[in-house]
């Protein structure tokens, strides 16, 4: 039981994870699901009493029981009590605090990076404003490798994701092109397909590794098929790189999904041998968003960011190459409009970072969102300033198989440009010697006779 | 001076290749104004499709050549806002819906529902059009067809309550789809044999993408009477039922 008074009212929380929902920032999914504050004082009297919290309470308290949850036990058995020693007499407020302190570095975060739960992290993410989020977060770097460098300070990556409703080689492999030109790609090609069928993934991971072939191209590609489907194309020989899957939070979530952690194991162990990576081996890609766990029915009565945050673990265990939030996805009645997008962005991509991990952003909407490209614009802004390490690159930024609005290529371009960022070096290198870009970094004229434009028009 | 400022032409030849907004060109780095408002238009479209309302006495004039009793029906949901935060409540009917839904006494074998979703235009611009190629197919068939019924702020599932009510063997759900940029008057159409209070998704068969420039009318009242045939033979919907002849393919 925890508890604040505020003037004679006494607000009681009757466990952790109550405390969590109610001092979570408002959001539509937490009244969805039941569990948010009913007022502004009470989700101000959790916070309050949230501060005061030992981090230590949290090894005592499992907000899933460990028992039913195979998520909770990859947390609590991976828990480093060495590292933890230095930080195990704060309170919630008090990592707060220090986390925004001049001494306190990325190698002093990093050093506590296995001390900390991603219950914590959510738990101190709620304290926290936007400014927060985004002064800590810029502190933290975090690099991973596969044939480039991706996340280091100075620089920002894309997805380039040509999507076709019918994947179509052509239509797929014009939006490629497109992107290319516009210096978009260095995270990793990745397309959804639009259908989850093993002969059209091989096909697609062929075009792309054809093209990246052929142009001596520093990027990876990935089909982001179920990773049941993608373990059976590494079975039969087709060109992975990178191991796609979607993760929640919750053993239950990811049931839903069709995986567990044996099977993520299984399909990483696959992915690792079949050595790809020039200069690395980081050959995961996850995705997550908040609201999955509640919309699978599997929230366990959590608050949806702290869900979100309990994914982060599993991806943490996989040394991914990136991981994707795609915040605005799921629709409004999770996160309602752009307020609630950017703060959840903010959020995700701050508790990622925390645990060490390669956070990217999917800074998109659907259209019954109340939230619109100037609500992406902001947001897009601010995480180019907290160091996010990638967003998307899609044309125009009219995703038309999936239908729903992210970045542009143009975006990616404009954060560059007035943040002074670059993109990863070997793929900056390609873009010079292929006069796609200057030395400085600005786009130059294409002909019609370039090399890129030929192969697929001739 | 003017031609300078917008930087196109070599990659437009790549637009023969996709839909997707590509070989925009470029001020800077920034998208040339006229892509930029092209996509404002889009997405305003889309926006007021989600803010559309079903046009109840165009609707009620039209479906009067069917010469079947109409009700009108309405979700939990009190308001749009209500609607978009809380997708349960489009799901069942309000009490007033529940209580006229009472008062009939039918077990018809079909009941066509037609409900806005989020998109009343699609609702708006479709409907009359797919019904006068599908009715006739199921009044010259052996089913009887109970009364039509108008939702608002309803979603597939609503239909699950609406066919419970009235002793119906199967839904036929008429549903605005979620706009997108390219298309905001989209019509879903979901089939569900024995409907009753729970179900899921995978219990249903779905046709989608009913609109002029989509799926057209005809070819999409014959696929729906094949799947509502075929359920009836079979007696379930869903994933159970398989496209063996590949008809639905076409």
């Amino acid at each position: 039981m925890y508890q604040y008074t505020v003037r004679n009212k006494v607000y009681k929380f009757k466990d952790l994870k109550t405390l969590l929902a109610k001092a979570s920032p408002y959001r539509s999914g937490d009244v969805l699901a039941g569990i948010s504050a009913n007022t502004y004082e009470e989700r101000v009297a959790a916070q309050i009493a949230l501060a005061d919290l030992p981090l230590k309470n949290f090894l005592n308290e499992d907000l899933i029981p460990y028992d039913d949850d195979e998520i909770t036990r990859l947390i609590i058995d991976n828990h480093d009590n060495a590292s933890f020693s230095l930080i195990s007499s704060f309170s919630v407020g008090e990592l707060r605090d220090w986390l925004l302190m001049d001494t306190t570095d990325n190698y002093a975060i990093n050093s506590i990076e296995s001390a900390l739960t991603p219950e914590m992290i959510a738990a101190v993410s709620k304290l926290m404003r936007n400014q927060d989020l985004i002064a800590v977060a810029k502190k933290i770097e975090i690099v991973t490798k596969f044939r480039n460098t991706i996340g280091l300070k100075g620089h920002f990556s894309t997805r380039l994701q040509p999507n076709h409703p019918t994947d179509d080689n052509k239509g797929i492999m014009a939006s490629i092109i497109d992107g290319l030109l516009y210096g978009s790609g260095d995270a990793v090609i990745g397309i959804n397909p639009a259908t989850d069928s093993p002969t059209i993934a091989y096909n697609l991971l062929q075009l792309i590794d054809k093209l990246r072939v052929q142009f001596d191209i520093p990027i990876q590609s990935c089909v982001l098929s179920h990773i049941t489907t993608t373990l059976e194309l590494i079975n039969i020989g087709a060109p992975v790189d990178l191991c796609f899957q979607s993760i929640g939070g919750t053993e239950k979530t990811n049931s839903s999904f069709g995986i567990n952690l044996n099977l993520l194991d299984e399909a990483y162990d696959a992915s690792l041998g079949l050595k790809r990576g020039i200069i690395g081996n980081n050959v995961m890609y996850f995705e997550t968003g908040q609201g999955s766990a509640l919309s699978a029915n599997a929230n366990h009565g959590v608050d949806q960011q702290t869900c979100e945050t309990r994914a982060y673990a599993i991806a943490k265990k996989y040394k991914p190459l990136l991981v994707n939030s795609v915040v605005g996805f799921i629709g409004p009645e999770y996160l309602y409009d752009g307020k609630q997008i950017i703060r959840a962005a903010l959020e995700d991509h701050f508790c990622g970072k925390m645990l060490g991990l390669p956070m990217g952003v999917d800074i998109c909407y659907t259209n019954h969102a109340e939230a619109d490209q100037d609500d992406m614009d902001n947001l897009l802004t601010l995480l180019g300033v907290a160091g996010c390490n990638f967003i998307m690159g899609i044309p125009g930024s009219d995703d038309i198989m999936l239908n729903y609005q992210s970045t542009s290529f143009h975006d990616a371009l404009y954060i560059r440009k007035v943040l002074g960022l670059k993109p990863a070096p070997e793929f900056e290198q390609w873009l010079i010697k292929h006069g796609i870009t200057d030395n400085l970094g600005n786009l130059l004229h294409i002909n019609s006779s370039h090399k890129l434009l030929s192969g697929l028009l001739g | 001076m003017k031609k300078e400022i917008t930087n196109v032409d070599p990659l437009l030849l790549l637009k023969n290749f996709t839909e997707a907004r590509i070989a925009l060109g470029r001020v800077g780095t920034s998208i040339p104004l006229r892509e930029s408002l092209a996509f404002k238009l889009a997405h305003a479209n889309a926006r007021d499709a989600v803010y559309s309302l079903i046009d109840f006495e165009l609707l009620t004039k039209q479906l009067s050549e069917f010469d079947l009793p109409i009700i009108l029906l309405h979700s939990k949901a009190y308001s749009r806002h209500n609607y978009l935060k809380r997708p349960d409540y489009g799901r069942l009917l309000n009490e007033d819906s529940i209580n006229k839904l009472r008062e009939y006494d039918l077990k018809p074998d079909i009941v066509i529902i037609i409900a806005d979703g989020l998109s009343a235009t699609a609702i708006n611009e479709n409907t009359s059009a797919l019904l006068k190629n599908l009715v006739p197919l199921i009044k010259s068939s052996k089913f009887s067809l109970g009364p039509i019924c108008l939702v608002e702020q309803g979603r597939v599932a609503i239909g699950d309550d609406i066919g419970y009510y009235l002793n119906a063997k199967y839904t036929i759900v008429l549903i605005g789809e979620r706009p997108g940029l390219s298309a905001a008057d989209s019509l879903g159409v979901y089939l569900t044999y024995c409907p009753k209070p729970g179900l899921t998704d995978e219990s249903r068969n779905c046709i989608s993408n009913i609109r002029l420039q989509g799926l057209n009318y005809k070819l999409a009242a014959e696929k729906i009477f094949f799947l509502v045939s075929e359920s009836f033979k079979l007696k379930l919907s869903g994933v159970g039922l398989k496209d063996n002849n590949g008809y639905l393919a076409k």
